[in-house]
């Protein structure tokens, strides 16, 4: 029998039980959508992680103090002196594949202003800082390369300061104390948010790191640097050669564990894209169950479809019917029955996935491999749930099919 | 006479749930000649629908050959037995069979479906079949929207559709008054007289009998007259 004239007999016979149909490809219209919708809030998860780690800077690689083995005990990062500001210097200076480098000396302080005080922390960088963390200023202006080498007592505050500190006020010209030394308001950087970690990006207060190091915390080295590659393809280049440069300026033997470590954000992102995407399998797999219940679904009402129409399909096999056509009929019913599912359930899986894009803020990218996956899956589902019933109607009797009542 | 229909001591055993067996057929033989109208008789159980299903290929012979235009139907495959049902048999049943909901023309089209016609070559040899026994006003009708004798004639024009070479009417008239009876009986009287098809009629109506120029009387299995 002809393919087409098969579809419009199978397409006749779901249409002439409309509900009945409706409530059979249900089942499968949920489990297309739950998988569509899983994976495709699976990537959006990836991208809005990708978009936090790349928020923390261009290309960035952060160089720590640290890890200096003491007669067996090795201590955690910053624990060292080690890394100084010639360190820094010289990276600048001497690693090609590295474009911005900036000090930075990290501490934690209450601030003071008239009569409002907040705990938050203190960065001292130089001006490098907002080009390497691109964090530009919303008001005022950032401190200069000068005020470092004066080791001026400016500096420039985040959102959350400025709201904790001044309510609505501008803070720029003003004075706030930090361990009761004055600091100049120079400027507010500009809104960054949470780090994907929860961390207040913006609860700052920025200063030069010599007067950090000399005003503030009284040491001569560094918290950490951090410098930015050339390019993201130069990651790896500039961070050899940072480690190259800092062995040769700590005079690091081959064998003995280095006394800094060099932390590269492409391996983060790295991590946490391997994360996210077990994380999409999973859901995708739980949401794959589903659709398998949907496909037991139709094989039931399939089953049933058959015993109903058995004097049709005496009918059909007395004028002359093959087995396989009869195989045929109500194989193409159950895969056409599951296909009208997936694409229902691939339209509501999109629906979905914008909806909860507009809830969540997340970009969801429409996944068409999930789509062309959930929907071959359920051609597959209603294949194989739909094989058994199917052969079942094409092995009868036609003289006992006949006699059906 | 050429022969076209030849049972040779044809037997069927059905074996029941209670392993109980049926001898429905012991030893039936039977020829008959092209463009015949043989009507088979007997009381229920005599093993008439029996044979008529063995001559359909619907069904195998437990024992025995049967030949249809020198082709012996009892050994062949299923799907062989399906071919022939669709290019040489055309059936008439007592309660019609036509599909439900489905319209007189679609009806009429499902044999040609198998037999892999072209759309169009599907839709005029239907319109033909049924201008044939006189529903060409009704086709797009659904069958069960029409009447009894008026769905007999949509099956009678479904079994001529593909050009049969036997028509196989198995009790026809069982559901219908007698002026409906007559309509189908003279229909079918004319497809043997003007266009040569060789019909056998299943019937326990004497009256209808006599449409068939031959009557053959069965009883336990077993041919008891042949006239």
């Amino acid at each position: 029998m002809e393919i087409l004239a098969t579809i419009r007999i199978a397409l006749r016979a779901i249409l002439r039980n409309k509900l009945r149909s409706l409530l059979t490809v249900l089942g499968v219209v949920i489990g297309v959508c739950a998988v569509i919708t899983m994976v495709n809030m699976g990537s959006g998860a990836q991208l809005s992680i990708e978009k936090a780690i790349s928020g923390l800077g261009t290309n960035l690689l952060i160089i720590f103090p640290g890890s200096m083995t003491k007669g067996g005990m090795r201590a955690g990062f910053g624990s060292v002196t080690t890394l100084t500001d010639q360190d820094a210097q010289a990276i600048r200076e001497e690693c090609p594949g590295v474009q911005l480098v900036t000090p930075v000396v990290s501490t934690a302080a209450q601030v003071v202003y008239q009569n409002q005080n907040w705990g938050t922390s203190i960065l001292g960088t130089d001006p490098d800082f907002q080009l390497i963390k691109n964090w530009p200023l919303e008001k005022g202006e950032f401190f200069t390369a000068q005020d470092v080498k004066a080791a001026a007592k400016v500096c420039v505050i985040g959102k959350t300061v400025v709201e904790k500190l001044f309510g609505g006020q501008n803070p720029v010209g003003h004075i706030i104390r930090v361990k009761r030394v004055p600091f100049r308001v120079r400027g507010v950087l500009t809104e960054k948010g949470q780090t994907s970690f929860g961390q207040d990006q913006d609860d700052t207060v920025v200063v030069p790191y010599t007067t950090a190091q000399k005003r503030l915390v009284g040491i001569t080295y560094l918290s950490m640097v951090m410098a930015s590659a050339v390019s993201m393809d130069r990651m790896s280049d500039a961070q050899a050669q940072i480690g190259d440069l800092l062995r040769q300026r700590h005079h690091i033997q081959k064998g003995t564990d280095d006394d800094f470590t060099v932390r590269n954000l492409a391996d983060l992102t790295a991590t946490f894209t391997i994360i996210t995407g077990i994380l999409t399998l999973l859901l995708g797999s739980i949401a794959s169950i589903s659709l398998v219940v949907g496909g037991i679904g139709i094989m039931n009402i399939m089953l049933v479809s058959v015993t109903e129409r058995t004097r049709e399909i005496g009918i059909r096999m007395a004028v002359g019917a093959k087995p396989a056509d009869i195989l045929m009929q109500f194989l193409l019913e159950a895969v056409l029955l599951s296909l009208i599912g997936g694409g229902v359930g691939i339209l509501i899986g999109i629906i979905l996935t914008a909806t909860i894009e507009y809830i969540t803020g997340w970009t969801t990218p429409v996944s068409f491999f999930a789509i062309v996956v959930s929907f071959l899956f359920s051609a597959g589902v209603g294949i194989f749930f739909g094989l058994y019933p199917a052969r079942k109607a094409s092995r009868m009797n036609p003289i006992e099919a006949l006699r059906y009542e | 006479m050429k022969q076209f229909i030849f049972a040779d001591q044809l037997y069927k055993t059905y074996r029941l749930d209670g392993n109980a067996e049926v001898h429905a057929l012991r030893g039936v033989s039977l020829q008959v000649g092209k463009g015949e109208f043989v009507a088979i008789m007997g009381p229920s159980g005599s093993g008439k629908s029996t044979f008529m299903n063995l001559l359909g290929c619907l069904d195998t012979p437990t024992r025995g050959r049967l030949f249809l235009e020198q082709v012996e139907i009892s050994s062949l495959t299923p799907i062989q037995l399906a071919e022939i049902r669709n290019k040489k048999i055309g059936f008439v049943f007592q309660n019609f069979n036509l599909l439900p909901r489905t319209s007189a023309l679609e009806n009429v089209e499902l044999p040609l479906l198998y037999s892999r016609a072209s759309a169009t070559q599907r839709r005029e040899r239907s319109r033909e079949a049924l201008a044939r026994v006189g529903l060409q006003e009704r086709m797009h009708n659904l069958s069960n929207q029409l009447s009894g004798g008026e769905q007999q004639r949509v099956a009678i024009a479904r079994a001529l559709v593909n050009n049969p070479s036997i028509i196989l009417a198995d009790e026809p008239t069982g559901n219908l008054d007698t002026q409906t009876s007559g309509e189908i009986m003279s229909i079918l009287g004319d497809l043997n007289t003007i266009s040569g098809i060789t019909i056998i009629l299943v019937t326990h109506e004497f009256d209808i009998a006599r449409y068939a120029k031959r009557q053959v009387h069965f009883r336990d299995g077993k041919i008891i007259s042949d006239q």
